[in-house]
């Protein structure tokens, strides 16, 4: 069965076009209705109608940072529950980080990831692979071969590689092998045992402080190994204003550097962990006005061009504790659209509809080098329906995820994806 | 007394910065009665008879776990002690169970040590018995802050212009905090002394002053309040070690020549005779040390008083 869109707004940032019309779907695939008009005896009654009348009719939306916890962790998340999430969130494709168990590290457990996502998923889920083995930070993992079994990009997430050497070898070794490198950036020394931004709100709570430079140091250690190495290196969730300095004045020279901004760095301050709520708790931690307001700078002006949620599933039981010894990270990808129509759209108006479907599609797209983020001609029909007004209620309760650890239940919010298409075929439609 | 209770409304003491100086006042009043009972013969009432009161020390203490315990005794409640070796903490229960637990063995007060900051809040938002915090991370010391300003009120009559200077680890101290929160509520002026990582100037968005020079500060003080500086813990980063400290911030006796004569001295133990303050000091006319702990019975007494109060109601 044929598919056409009616009447919506169709934004494909890639190829330029801001315009009201119908987008066909032809089996599986984008087409633009020619394919039924030349079609001997076309049976118009067998084709599927749309009415996207008011709505924004977008590539599907892609995550570059998720984490989905199998195998190994399956309490949290599975890999067929966070790709339910993620469609209800309007994500068509992500990408999901190797901190599992065992170690995304080896192409045997690449091997089991794709395996189970293409049983089990309702959206594209592709993986990463580690930089180092078992995440240690030690010796390199084995990125040859991991790409051959099909990972996007390397990271260490979750971890930092402390040894600027090994780092260095790294990125040189993955400009071979052709896939980019995701680096969450945090010195350990500097960080030390610190839960939250280190200051006002730190130091009244008594908490451990986890200082800006912390992450600083590490983007700026990433900007030289960038240019000396001469390969993409994209500094994951983005937190400090001294980092969106330092991408600025990188990028501005030229070199293969970018910056991720999740939802909630610039949705929330660290005054938000008075309470104890560890539902606050992520890393990097929420930081201060004067950071959230560096990354809305870095927003328009280009230096932070890719968004992701960093959605982080962790249970009820695993949270329920001191706030020091509760795990970090959030979940996101139900609330991330949402978020970031309501936030960088519509309130601060930072960046327009158009802007923020590049960042969401096309942007991360080319970064890991896929092929998709575009309606183009021919492309699979990976598309997101969005109602940029529709003003809502978040409830937890009501989720995809297997997780509740969200610090946004209750919020209202305006905008939201109400469909979600992988390959032609709708996988989520808001009830 | 127990009309007294009705302007208490709290059933957890979880730290300082949450009270009002009216409450603060009134546990101080509360506490004058409770000083009383100490001089008596019988040192004990029945205030709390047949409440439960369980002393959880999840991180080791002595003197404030013995002063809850005997603050409990004399208002007459059965008391159980658990530490950290001997909880089921230790065999892998979380925090919020073990509450529980406590909780359906009817236990009506629960006085919680912690290594956690926040510990405290935690504890109270997830069960119906009283939680006192008896010190949790670097976050407050109520108690001790209490405690505090009941020995500087008795001495000095109030807190209106009075200057307090804190001197030595600030930054990860509870006492500096709850101290910091209940001085600048009641009127006095707080300026903290120590060295720059012990210090850092982010203090100063509380409303105190901060000071790297000891001697500086000592004449206009009123009250000097030296904390433990906790060498045996300290990361080797934050100082170079306890001779450079005693050099720069220790209350010497030459140093303690630039105090006023009516400055009290304050610390609240265990001292490190010798490194924050000298010996001679320590046992001298100014300090009022054992004070502290005379009072802290008194204070703690009526903090036990008020919040249990408010859970019968």
């Amino acid at each position: 069965m044929n598919t056409c869109i009616r009447n919506g707004r169709i934004i494909d940032p890639a190829n330029g076009r801001d315009e009201v019309g119908d987008l066909w779907i032809i089996d599986g695939r984008i087409g633009d209705g020619s394919e039924i008009r030349s079609a001997s005896g076309a049976d118009e009654s067998k084709i599927n109608e749309i009415d996207a009348k008011g709505l924004i009719v977008s590539p599907g939306l892609i995550d570059i940072h998720v984490h989905f916890r199998e195998p190994g962790f399956g309490w949290k998340e599975t890999i067929e529950s966070g790709a339910r999430a993620a469609a209800a969130g309007g994500f068509t494709t992500v990408v999901c980080m190797p901190n599992t168990s065992p170690v995304a590290d080896s192409p045997s457990t690449i091997a089991w990831i794709k395996d189970r996502a293409a049983e089990m998923a309702k959206v594209r889920v592709l993986p990463t692979g580690a930089i180092s083995k078992n995440l240690a930070g030690e010796e390199l993992a084995p990125i040859g071969s991991l790409a051959q079994a099909g990972i996007v990009a390397i990271t260490d997430d979750g971890k930092c590689i402390q040894n600027n050497e090994l780092m260095r070898r790294a990125v040189e070794y993955a400009r071979m092998v052709g896939v980019p490198v995701l680096d969450h950036c945090q010195d350990y020394d500097l960080v030390a045992n610190g839960v939250v931004h280190e200051g006002y709100w730190s130091t009244l709570l008594g908490l451990p402080g986890w200082p800006a430079a912390g992450e600083e140091a590490i983007v700026a250690r990433n900007v030289l190994l960038a240019e000396s190495c001469d390969h993409h290196i994209h500094c994951q969730h983005i937190s400090a204003a001294g980092s969106v300095r330092l991408l600025r004045e990188a990028r501005a020279r030229g070199i293969k550097i970018s910056g991720e901004v999740c939802p909630h760095h610039i949705a929330l301050t660290d005054e938000s962990i008075q309470n104890f709520d560890t539902n606050f708790k992520m890393n990097p931690p929420l930081r201060s006005q004067r950071d959230i307001d560096a990354l809305l700078e870095g927003i328009a002006d280009g230096t932070l061009d890719i968004l992701a949620s960093d959605h982080a599933p962790h249970a009820g039981f695993e949270k329920e504790v001191e706030f020091d010894a509760a795990p970090f990270g959030i979940i996101g990808l139900e609330t991330e659209l949402a978020l970031f129509l309501d936030l960088l759209v519509h309130q601060q108006k930072t960046i327009g509809l158009s802007r923020l479907i590049e960042m969401l599609t096309v942007t991360p797209a080319k970064l890991l080098g896929l092929k998709s983020g575009t309606l183009s001609l021919g492309e699979a029909a990976d598309i997101t329906l969005i109602n940029p007004n529709l003003e809502w209620t978040v409830d937890a309760n009501t989720f995809q995820s297997a997780s509740r650890n969200t610090p946004f239940d209750g919020w209202k919010l305006k905008g939201r994806a109400v469909r979600t298409i992988v390959a032609g075929e709708t996988v989520w439609q808001l009830g | 007394m127990t009309d007294k209770t009705q302007s208490w409304t709290r059933k957890d003491l979880l730290g300082l910065r949450e009270l009002s100086a009216e409450e603060i006042h009134f546990v101080l009043e509360t506490a004058d009665a409770f000083k009383q009972v100490g001089t008596r013969e019988v040192k004990k009432v029945p205030a709390l008879q047949g409440k439960t009161l369980v002393n959880l020390f999840i991180e080791p203490s002595t003197r404030t776990r013995i002063s809850f315990e005997l603050a409990a005794k004399r208002l007459s409640a059965d008391i159980v002690n658990i530490t950290a070796a001997a909880s089921s903490l230790t065999k892998g229960e979380t925090l919020k169970d073990t509450a529980r637990v406590l909780e359906a063995n009817h236990a009506d007060i629960i006085v919680l040590r912690h290594r956690s900051a926040g510990a405290p809040e935690f504890l109270a938002s997830r069960i119906g018995a009283s939680v006192i915090n008896a010190g949790d991370g670097a976050h407050e010391h109520p108690t001790q802050g209490l405690l505090d300003l009941y020995t500087i009120r008795e001495k000095k009559g109030g807190f209106a212009g009075l200057h307090v200077a804190i001197i030595g680890d600030i930054l990860f101290s509870r006492v500096a905090r709850s101290n910091i929160f209940a001085l600048l509520k009641m009127g006095a002026r707080v300026t903290l002394v120590g060295p720059t990582t012990l210090v850092p100037r982010v203090f100063e968005q509380m409303g105190v002053t901060v000071s790297h020079r000891l001697e500086e500060v000592l004449p206009t003080a009123d009250v000097v309040n030296l904390l433990r500086i906790q060498h045996e813990r300290q990361r080797k980063e934050y100082f170079p070690g306890l001779g450079e400290y005693i050099r720069l911030f220790g209350l010497t006796k030459a140093r303690g020549k630039l105090l006023k004569p009516d400055c009290l001295i304050m610390h609240p133990g265990p001292i490190n005779r010798g490194v924050e303050i000298d010996s001679e000091l320590a046992d001298g006319a100014q300090s009022v040390i054992l004070d502290q702990v005379t009072n802290g019975l008194a204070v703690r007494m009526a903090v036990l008083f008020l919040c249990a109060s408010v859970v019968k109601q």
